[in-house]
């Protein structure tokens, strides 16, 4: 029992950590930073390699021109960017409404552990899952033909893109009126108000930074879609601008889609300042999302 | 003020709707006569609720049972006893906030100025327009002061200036002084006292007849708790207060009357009720409980 250590023979209580220690957590921590990467760089790379093809294209008459079939000098996305402006405005009519009158009633309505709810909540995160694709058949069977028979119009478009982003807006509604508080709801039932008062004046608005920021992110989401729209049978060149809901349209992707299907170099070139454009609209639409969030969400 | 002409049109139906009730309660004599002998012979107190029989179930499981006493106006009742005991459960019947609770079921009768407001016809919302409430945790809405006040004077379609009616109530939640000023910032941006005297005024605002407090103190610091039971003491004489405590002292100070509640469990062990042990003149609770259950717990020598 020698507790007093000798001179100059004095442990460490502490001991080193083994060399080979460290070099495990260096390549563990190297390792995380590569996965971190991988998404970063590819996206840095196409972005780099879009702009290099197409920012020289990019200029005020290139958005206020109607494309052109014959010269690539004077093409522009005119009709295109005014089609997808109205498909977003139309879309976030129809979510937004329906999104939020659903994301109340299973959350402040409906029994949660009834069998009929639970096979909503498990219907709502599949659809989100299917392929766009599949919704622009749906759309094309009933919205474009059969039952509304609307034709390939912007409504038809908007209807069909707005179907395939519910799901994300109502999963994302749910959750922003489930983080209000249930003492918010209690303070207001007990002072007498009743179930929709409390809903209207203190859940919703409590709860709207969170859903307005997923119904932007479920735009943007809808904003790039193509495929959905091609199915429908919505054109992929117009020299007019759509004058009101049921015209024919086109739309961002799908004037990207036409320019870099064509032979011509140039019109590629094209392509990638239509594609140009349409980055920039995200990270508008993004960023204001996150403004959003920032700027309006609230810490219970 | 604006809110006189109801206050007093209100007192008037309780005073009329109490009389049937007052001779036909079933009340134990001795409680009565024994220990409310001096305020009766006054002819002052009135119930205001007559619990009888009260019990709560979850499911299956009895959270609270076979509760029967009478509250009386313009006084304070204290619910105390240990954790699990059924206090907030029962305090929660008298405005109904258990319906919230799809679980939960209650028997018995809870008459409030002899009507049973767990009767078919009964609107929970009209009985929460009566009987206000004020929670463990402050929960200020996230809003202004001013609106924070004012939200349930609007629900319930109040007439008047709505600039009195905030300020009396923040005047009879004694905040107004405090307050004045800043009524158009954040209720979120007061201390934790001020936000609990905060939602007592918010709950002052709809003219309650009743106002019941469910732990109010519980995430005080000292000095905020002293302000609200001296709030408490001013508020008995327009209003009649039910407030459930953990805080023993906080019972012996402000309350006239006090339930002492405990938990049985049944013959298996497995299930755990509230029931009450005692009920009586605070000061007799305290100083003299006529059970030895409640003598131990009061003294602090279990619980």
């Amino acid at each position: 029992m020698s507790a007093v250590p000798e001179a100059g023979l004095s442990r460490k209580v502490v001991e080193r950590a083994s060399s080979g220690q460290r070099t495990k957590d260096l390549m563990f921590r190297l390792a995380l930073l590569f996965s971190v990467s991988v998404g970063f760089v590819v996206l840095a790379a196409l972005v780099l390699d879009v702009m290099i093809d197409g920012a020289s294209r990019v200029s005020l008459d290139f958005i206020t021109s109607f494309p052109s079939r014959i010269s690539p000098e004077s093409t522009g996305v005119k009709s295109a960017l005014i089609g997808t402006i109205y498909l977003m405005v139309l879309c976030a009519v129809f979510i937004v409404p329906v999104g939020v009158a659903t994301a109340v009633y299973l959350e402040e309505y409906a029994n949660r552990d009834s069998r009929l709810s639970r096979l909503i909540e498990v219907n709502i995160q599949n659809l989100a899952a299917v392929p766009s694709v599949v919704y622009g058949i749906l759309g094309l069977a009933f919205i474009v033909r059969g039952p509304l028979g609307l034709g390939p119009v912007l409504l038809a478009g908007a209807l069909t893109l707005g179907l395939l982003v519910l799901p994300v807006v109502i999963i994302v509604s749910r959750e922003a009126i489930r983080a209000v508080p249930s003492s918010i709801r209690e303070g207001s039932l007990a002072l007498g108000a009743t179930q929709w008062q409390t809903i209207w004046k203190q859940v919703l608005p409590g709860a709207l930074p969170g859903i307005a920021t997923g119904v932007i992110l479920a735009l943007s989401r809808a904003i790039g879609e193509t495929a959905p729209l091609l199915v429908i049978g919505a054109a992929t060149f117009a020299r007019f601008n759509p004058e009101g809901i049921t015209d024919r349209f086109t739309a961002m992707p799908l004037a990207i889609f036409e320019f870099i299907s064509d032979a011509d170099t140039e019109f590629r070139a094209a392509g990638a300042a239509a594609i140009i454009v349409l980055l920039a609209l995200l990270v508008v639409m993004n960023a204001g999302a996150i403004f959003l969030r920032n700027r309006y969400e609230r810490k219970w | 003020m604006t809110q006189e002409p109801d206050r007093q049109e209100r007192e008037a139906q309780a005073a009329t709707s109490a009389v049937p009730s007052a001779s036909s309660d079933g009340q134990p004599a001795a409680l009565q006569t024994e220990a409310h002998g001096q305020k009766l012979a006054a002819g002052t107190r009135e119930a205001i609720y007559d619990l009888d029989d009260v019990g709560v179930t979850y499911g299956s499981v009895p959270a609270v049972r076979e509760v029967t006493f009478p509250i009386y106006q313009h006084e304070i009742t204290a619910l105390i006893g240990p954790s699990g005991c059924g206090k907030s459960t029962l305090i929660r019947c008298l405005n109904r906030m258990n319906d919230l609770i799809p679980a939960a079921s209650v028997t018995g009768k809870v008459s409030y100025h002899g009507q049973n407001l767990y009767d078919d016809e009964i609107d929970p919302v009209q009985v929460r327009k009566h009987i206000g409430m004020v929670f463990q945790k402050p929960n200020p809405f996230p809003k202004s002061i001013y609106d924070n006040i004012a939200f349930g004077p609007r629900v319930l379609g109040m007439d008047g200036n709505m600039d009195e009616i905030v300020e009396s109530a923040l005047r009879r939640g004694a905040l107004w002084a405090e307050v004045k000023d800043r009524l158009k910032t954040n209720a979120f941006g007061m201390s934790g006292g001020q936000q609990q005297r905060l939602c007592i005024a918010r709950a002052l605002a709809t003219s309650p007849d009743v106002i019941l407090m469910d732990e109010p103190c519980s995430a005080l610091d000292p000095i905020s708790t002293g302000r609200i039971e001296d709030l408490m003491l001013e508020l008995k004489e327009n209003y009649s207060i039910v407030i459930v405590t953990h805080n023993m002292q906080q019972a012996a100070r402000v309350s006239n009357m006090t339930a002492f509640f405990t938990v049985e469990l049944d013959a298996d062990e497995k299930q755990r009720t509230g029931r009450v042990v005692e009920y009586d003149e605070t000061e007799k609770v305290f100083t003299n409980p006529s059970d030895e259950r409640t003598e131990a717990y009061v003294t602090g020598k279990v619980g």
